[in-house]
């Protein structure tokens, strides 16, 4: 968990340094909010796994030594197959041709994305009782 | 059929023997097959299939486009198109080359595949926001395509859809809209599998596997997915400005209103220039692979590599403006000096790749060639985009065909590690081999081609030529310089066909077995293709190497500055498994 939030707190380290510099020099807003945004960006995902690195115990993909029966156990609910993916993905595709070619493609746009929501939405409940 | 759930996985405990192994059966997983398999599927090494099928028809599709804007260029006068179908051929050329190919390939692609099996996971961390990733992609690239099927034809503002140029005004159609449409699902697309790279890659490591021991490949991946978070959400953001200033009348962009013209090159090229690395980085990576694997040695400076490839990322959030040297509204030094910065660590990966070859038992296997072929072809676009960083120079070369030959050195170097990748990993994802033979071929029309291809490029952009132009100026020098470009293209264009005959020829011919090339990286370790959820036993992982270490005990990589007690450690554990 360490080298995870290390990474992304330097990176936004980096981006704040960078900014401070560009935004004073240049003069110009666009690029200083962007790259604000990207810093910020980084120091959420960051702290939450720095703080979270310096509670808890190593994790056994964090131990050099770690054996495989170490991370013997339950990882995960994977689903095997799933329709809901489709389903919104053919959602989002009628919203996007709504945009080019009419409103009324929105009908079945949302309808689809909706009933994906529903539909997986119950998946994940009954996959994830295990 | 849509509750198929497996039962929750269990990583194994470690087997009593290999031969139990053996019996235990390869497949256990039932559920829908045939097209329903297909749409419901959410395992990555399936989906990642589709999006490597997918990108590489439309590397076709963009080939074709290319190979058409070649012959019409063929003669000053050119007659083949017309000059608005000119627009939109170089403009879908370049949009379905970027936006439907390089990266899907990439990302959604054989990183899709490779960096769950690298790391010793059962599948992405969420597969079915993997499944929506490919649907949208796939949908996305229909959308930007069918602008051709419209009345107006398709998009022809250039692929980077400059303001003014492309408002309603200047730019009226539903191509221009559908281009819009497709960047917008392929976009979000791109984003889920960001997420995605970066969680799996967070959470779903195996024991041992930490940070420092992933391959160099996995590395890049998750600084891509960093990237592609960072940047994609930009694009996104400036393509909405876009549509409501077509259609509903806001001025983010035009003068009239009070708006910026500008600033869309600043939101375009803000996503576009770190893009330009997630485009790169993961074939840096596949090259990386490669090398070492056919040099039979490890990576030669590990953790130096890692480093360039942070710093590159870094770095690549405070170029963008040296896309936009000639507006005059941009702080020169500034984008000049970072973007000269970027050369430092790129030059590190170059040493490195060359350090691991050094005094290796180089094996010039087709995947081995393409990597160099990269290695050479992408020193000579990066050493040109030197030039570029500076300002004078830029000056002088902005909008000219330099600067399509400096992308073009870049992008065809990455087009012959992608074919590196296929020839590499091939094998683990469909358990056949290709044709060496003709794959040797593949590459020398290939590299030779991209080198006749874009070296006239570069001299006529010194000369002047105009990028995007579909006539020029009768000069009996230019239209040779022309012609020798054109040449090369059609030696690129067979190589691809060579490419499409090889698969055909060695289609389930040559079964590869597990390990072909005596590779070093986990994906090695489990059978060719790989079962439903990755694994059924894991190796001990006591350095970046463990496929290595596990078939060659006599030769185990020290872990970096670690005490040799862990190796021993790890050695017994190994024989005992
Ligand atoms: C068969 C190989 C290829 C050939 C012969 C080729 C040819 C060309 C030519 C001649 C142009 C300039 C058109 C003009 O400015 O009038 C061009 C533009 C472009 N190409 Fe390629 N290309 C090839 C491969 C690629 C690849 C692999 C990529 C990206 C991964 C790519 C990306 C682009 C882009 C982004 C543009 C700029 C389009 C624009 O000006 O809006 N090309 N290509
Ligand atoms: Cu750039």
């Amino acid at each position: 968990m360490k080298v995870e939030a290390k990474v992304l707190l330097y990176l936004g380290l980096f981006f704040g340094i960078m900014n401070a510099v560009y935004w004073n020099w240049s003069l110009e807003n666009a690029g200083g909010v962007m790259m604000f945004a990207g810093m910020l960006l980084c120091f959420l995902p960051g702290s939450y796994y720095y703080f979270w690195s310096r509670r808890m115990k190593a994790r056994p993909e964090d131990d050099p030594n770690a054996t495989q029966t170490s991370g013997a156990g339950f990882i995960g609910t994977f689903p095997g197959t799933s329709i809901w993916p489709f389903t919104l993905g053919m959602g989002a595709f009628f919203v996007v041709l709504a945009l080019v070619f009419g409103i009324w493609f929105l009908i079945p746009g949302l309808g689809l994305a909706v009933w994906a929501l529903f539909g997986a939405t119950a998946e994940g409940r009954r996959g994830g009782t295990h | 059929m849509t509750d198929v759930l497996d039962p929750p996985v269990q990583l194994p405990p470690p087997p009593p023997s290999h031969e139990m192994l053996e019996e235990h059966g390869h497949d256990e997983h039932h559920g829908p097959t045939g097209i329903l398999k297909w749409i419901t599927t959410t395992d990555h090494k399936i989906i990642g299939l589709s999006y490597t099928v997918t990108s590489v028809i439309m590397m076709i599709i963009g080939g074709a486009f290319a190979e058409i804007i070649r012959a019409q260029l063929a003669s000053p006068n050119g007659t083949l198109v017309s000059l608005s179908q000119y627009n939109e051929l170089f403009t879908m050329h370049g949009s379905v080359m970027i936006y439907l190919f390089v990266g899907p390939f990439a990302f959604g692609g054989l990183a899709n595949i490779m960096v769950p099996i690298q790391i010793g996971a059962p599948d992405m961390a969420y597969p079915r926001l993997n499944a929506l990733s490919y649907w949208l992609y796939l949908t996305g690239a229909i959308t930007m395509l069918s602008g051709f099927f419209t009345a107006g034809g398709a998009a022809n503002f250039g692929w980077v859809a400059y303001a003014p140029l492309s408002n309603s005004v200047n730019t009226p159609g539903s191509g221009a809209d559908l281009w819009i449409g497709g960047l917008l699902l392929t976009g979000f697309s791109a984003i889920f599998t960001g997420v995605n790279i970066c969680a799996t890659v967070f959470y779903l490591r195996a024991p041992g596997m930490t940070m420092f021991r992933m391959p160099i490949f996995t590395w890049n991946m998750l600084v891509t997915g960093i990237l592609i978070l960072l940047a994609f959400p930009v694009l996104t953001a400036g393509l909405i400005m876009l549509y409501c200033d077509r259609h509903f009348g806001t001025h983010i962009f035009s003068v009239q209103g009070g708006g910026v013209p500008v600033l869309w090159q600043h939101i375009f090229w803000f996503w576009g220039h770190p893009e330009v690395y997630i485009l790169a980085l993961p074939f840096f990576g596949m090259a990386t692979e490669i090398i070492a694997v056919f040099s039979r040695k490890p990576v030669f400076g590990y953790k130096g590599m890692v480093f360039a490839t942070l710093t590159i990322a870094a770095l690549s959030l405070g170029v963008w403006a040296h896309h936009m040297f000639t507006t005059g509204v941009v702080l020169l030094p500034f984008f000049s000096i970072m973007s000269l910065l970027i050369a430092v660590p790129t030059g590190i990966k170059i040493f490195n790749w060359i350090g691991t070859m050094w005094r290796g038992e180089i094996w010039f296997s087709t995947a081995m060639l393409m990597a160099i072929g990269f290695l050479i072809t992408f020193l000579i676009g990066g050493l040109t985009g030197i030039y570029l960083a500076s300002p004078p120079l830029d000056f002088f070369t902005h909008d000219t065909y330099f600067v399509v030959a400096h992308f073009h050195s870049v992008v065809m170097a990455l087009l012959m590690a992608a074919m590196g990748g296929l020839y590499y990993w091939g094998p683990k994802i469909t358990g056949y081999l290709l044709n060496e033979r003709i794959g040797k071929m593949q590459f020398w029309f290939l590299f030779i081609g991209t080198q006749i291809f874009t070296f006239p490029l570069y001299v006529l952009g010194l000369e002047g030529m105009p990028r995007r132009v579909a006539i020029y100026p009768h000069d009996p020098q230019w239209k040779t310089l022309n012609d020798w470009s054109t040449f090369g293209a059609i030696l690129i264009g067979i190589s691809t066909i060579l490419f499409v005959v090889n698969v055909a020829v060695s289609w389930k011919k040559y079964p590869s077995g597990d390990n072909p090339w005596d590779a070093q990286t986990l994906e090695w370790f489990t059978t060719s293709p790989p079962p439903h959820h990755n694994f059924y036993r894991l190796p001990q992982i006591r350095s970046e190497r463990p496929t290595w270490d596990h078939n060659h005990p006599e030769h185990r990589s020290l872990t970096h500055g670690k005490h040799p007690e862990l190796t021993e450690d790890g050695l017994e554990k190994v024989h005992s498994s």
